[in-house]
């Protein structure tokens, strides 16, 4: 199939962007998404032109690196799946489809579709982690723990930190990830011992990055391709509260 | 961080402020509509009801008051948030689509600005009982256009009459429904997003909340509707 492909281009972060058209031409069903646009990039730089930059790492859903904002949706709109997982049989003939980076002050622009979303990394530097030292890996169910919080931890320890919830708000919101990184240490007892500092200083640096906030809209957890429940941001707020 | 701090800088914390200041106002708007809808029990017991509250001033004030402050903290935190919220994102997108968020959800401003013009409106229009806002000018039932002249029987202010002219007028009636189909809609969402903001949604079910809150606003919808449109169909007439 033939796609028209409508791209938001932009030279740097301080120069103005605008949507230019591309043309995908002979496009397999069983492409993924960045296949296909690895496909037109290698014919615009056979032309001579410039690529379309745009991020990406493992391919299979699990580093959090692809991004892009596909016909509106961030990840394209498949239920729990990241925009290197998504295939382009969910997409036909002579469609014209719009591809935007995320777009948020805190993930300032890089280049055409990649932005900078460090400031996630600087959530995680504010308390995101467990200060004990590593010494041998503990026996296996030494440090007994209950069922449900095994689950609830694992849930949201499967946040690949993509910003595709940040993306997705109207608000610009970074609750579903922040959440996610508080509850999945808070829950176990190795996280516990941090918790009340962990969860004000990282709600302190999401403010101070300029997200704005959950107005409990639903959307993050609509997008979110490792389907990170809303509860989760209840819990932290619940923590904040107590903390 | 002391809890003052935490309530009014961080952005959870306005959001609790929102959260509890929207169900203190809820629980407000509940009793309210409880008082109004004995007007279906004739102009007797709506206005013993209205002289009852009239006579006691000290609790009037300490509820008048209090209720400014809530509003006064509800609207200030909605507009720093949404401040905050609109800053979050300088480049809009160019096909903006809302997947999940429900209208209502996306709106909570909007609606809210709209409640409180209503809110203005229905003060001056019963409370204040500014003469030229009731739309109906001077007649031998409404002596100056003035509701506070009107009186029952007894010497009560005559609350049943006020509510009776006053709802006669289709645009005021109108004006009334409009305002409180932007309140249900404001709590369709508002009441179900309070239990996340509060931190304790993850005890109950999401949809079960969408749901109890669609269900509290649709009975303040109707309960409070149905006193200008049974006005307008007749009643008391
Ligand atoms: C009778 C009057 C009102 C009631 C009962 C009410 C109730 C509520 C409730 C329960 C919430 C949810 C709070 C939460 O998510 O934790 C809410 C949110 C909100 N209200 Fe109101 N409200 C009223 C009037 C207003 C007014 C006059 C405004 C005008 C600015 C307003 C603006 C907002 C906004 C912007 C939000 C959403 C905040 C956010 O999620 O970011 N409300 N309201
Ligand atoms: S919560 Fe979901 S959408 Fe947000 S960063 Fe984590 S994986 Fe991505
Ligand atoms: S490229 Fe790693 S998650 Fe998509």
């Amino acid at each position: 199939m033939n796609l028209t492909l409508k791209v938001w281009r932009q030279k740097s972060a301080n120069s103005p962007g605008r949507f230019q058209d591309h043309t995908a031409r002979n496009v397999m069903p069983d492409m993924s998404f960045l296949e296909m646009l690895d496909v037109v990039n290698e014919e615009l730089a056979e032309r001579g032109e410039e690529p379309i930059a745009f991020d990406s790492d493992c391919r299979e859903g699990i580093c959090g690196a692809c991004s892009l904002v596909i016909n509106g949706i961030p990840h394209g709109g498949n239920a729990g799946t990241a925009t290197c997982q998504l295939h382009m049989r969910h997409f036909h003939d002579g469609q014209t489809i719009t591809i935007e980076p995320w777009r948020a002050r805190a993930f300032p622009p890089v280049k055409d579709l990649v932005v900078d979303r460090s400031a996630f990394d600087r959530i995680i530097q504010s308390g995101g982690f467990v200060s004990v030292n590593t010494g041998g890996t503990p026996d296996a169910n030494a440090l007994p723990i209950p069922k449900v919080d095994q689950e609830l931890a694992m849930d949201a320890a499967a946040c690949i930190g993509c910003g595709a919830c940040v993306a997705a708000c109207k608000n610009a919101s970074a609750m579903l990830f922040v959440a996610a990184k508080v509850q999945h240490l808070a829950l176990l007892p190795q996280g516990k011992v941090e918790a009340n500092r962990r969860v004000l200083s990282m709600v302190e640096a999401m403010d101070a990055e300029g997200f704005g906030a959950c107005s409990v809209t639903g959307s993050c957890e609509a997008v979110c391709p490792k389907q990170i429940s809303l509860d989760f941001i209840s819990r932290m707020n619940r923590d904040y509260l107590k903390a | 961080m002391n809890v003052i701090q935490k309530l009014f800088r961080s952005s959870l914390g306005k959001k609790t402020i929102m959260a509890i200041t929207g169900i203190l106002l809820f629980g407000f708007v509940i009793v309210h509509m409880l008082g109004n809808l004995q007007i279906f029990l004739g102009a007797d017991v709506i206005n013993t009801y209205a002289a009852f509250l009239k006579s006691k001033p000290a609790l009037l004030w300490v509820a008048r008051i209090g209720l400014l402050v809530l509003v006064g903290l509800h609207i200030g935190s909605a507009v720093q948030l949404s401040r905050q919220n609109r800053a979050a994102r300088p480049i809009p997108y160019g096909d903006a689509k809302h997947p999940g968020a429900s209208y209502a959800s996306r709106t909570m401003l909007m609606s809210g600005l709209i409640v409180l013009a209503f809110i203005i409106y229905h003060l001056l229009h019963f409370t204040v009982a500014v003469p030229g806002v009731n739309l109906l000018g001077a007649s031998a039932q409404l002596p100056n256009g003035d509701f506070l002249q009107l009186k029952d029987a007894t010497g009560h202010q005559d609350v049943f009459r006020m509510l009776v002219l006053g709802f006669s007028n289709v645009w005021v009636s109108g004006f009334y429904i409009v305002g409180m189909a932007l309140l249900c809609m404001h709590l369709s969402h508002g009441i179900s997003s309070l239990f996340q903001s509060l931190g304790i949604r993850q005890h109950f079910c999401g949809q079960c909340l969408d749901r109890l809150a669609m269900l509290l606003a649709a009975i303040i919808f109707i309960g409070n509707s149905s006193i200008p449109i049974a006005i307008l169909l007749g009643y008391g007439r």
